[in-house]
């Protein structure tokens, strides 16, 4: 009886956070929503048994993404309130949407889609949720596993692409221009007469630092 | 473990949040962010699926499609919001009215 309460407790705060999200007009007050959902689903997952999900949906949802968005929310100074005013023209769109797609839902329902019969399987003595997901992950979903690394290298390298723009204030080394150096224009060898120094205009212009007091 | 629970009730679940995320993109409409949030819960949703059907079958192959996801939604917003940084440089606001060049 206990972990049924469990899951209804759950799945409430999911969709209450998933409401937040919807409603929210300040996106501050959304992302207050999704750390509610997101919570809840992983303690959701634990209940389900998946651990190391649960675990890991806090650890990259509440640790990476939401820093992310408060980043994104931070730089980006916009009164949302003017934003939403205008929101009401989608809303019959919206309804639409959305109706077909809940009708489908409970159509699927009463056709029985969703009363799957079925039963839990006996699961017997099971190793630890990690080491399930270890010996399976790396024998039989070795090479999406490294595919999804690509995709993560990715997405660090477009969003590094995407964002980084040069700015004109800074002195940077420019390591194509030191290597393309000759030496004709960089460097001129003279003979200077005795006392009357290498006349280059650098020495012409050339006065001692003041020296620090 | 449970009395009452069955898969029916994590479908029902997973269905209404990706409800729930579906009308968070159509009404949320001008503001990227909202849909950016939105979309998770939409992915969300399909992470419930999957992993609820990976405890009723026993079978942990759907928790490891739910850490692919997982990923993929990771990436997914990092590039989102890189993309809505650079709009937001470019056009000063993130309505997504604002992005008229094409014409669409």
């Amino acid at each position: 009886m206990l972990p049924d309460l469990i899951f209804a407790l759950f799945a409430t705060g999911i969709l209450v956070g998933a409401g937040l999200i919807i409603a929210a007009r300040n996106p501050m007050i959304g992302m207050l929503g999704m750390l509610v959902t997101f919570v809840n689903a992983a303690g959701l997952f634990i209940l389900f048994g998946a651990e190391f999900l649960g675990l890991l949906l806090i650890m990259v949802y509440l640790g990476a993404i939401a820093v992310m968005f408060l980043f994104v929310l931070m730089t980006i100074d916009l009164e949302f309130f003017k934003l939403k005013e205008k929101s009401k023209a989608y809303l019959p769109l919206g309804l639409l949407t959305v109706g077909v797609l809940a009708a489908e839902f409970i159509l699927a329902a009463n056709y029985g889609l969703f009363s799957t019969n079925v039963t839990m399987l006996p699961s017997g003595e099971q190793p630890q949720n990690i080491v399930q997901i270890g010996n399976v992950m790396f024998t039989t979903y070795v090479l999406p596993f490294q595919l999804a690394g690509l995709v993560l290298l990715t997405a660090m390298v477009g969003a590094i692409v995407l964002t980084h723009r040069p700015r004109g204030d800074v002195r940077r080394q420019n390591i194509t221009k030191q290597v393309l150096r000759t030496k004709d224009e960089s460097m001129t060898i003279t003979k200077p007469k005795l006392g009357h120094g290498t006349g280059t205009s650098v020495a012409k212009h050339w006065k001692p630092k003041s020296v620090a007091k | 473990m449970f009395y009452t629970l069955t898969l029916s009730h994590v479908l029902t679940l997973s269905a209404l949040l990706f409800t729930m995320g579906m009308a968070g993109i159509v009404l949320n409409r001008r503001n990227i962010i909202a849909i950016l949030m939105s979309l998770e819960l939409v992915l969300l949703s399909v992470s419930i699926n999957l992993v609820g059907t990976s405890y009723f079958r026993a079978d942990i192959s759907g928790q490891i499609f739910s850490m692919f996801i997982l990923t993929v939604a990771a990436a997914e917003l990092a590039i989102g919001l890189a993309i809505v940084t650079l709009f937001f440089r470019n056009r000063g606001t993130i309505e997504i009215d604002a992005a008229d060049l094409m014409k669409g």
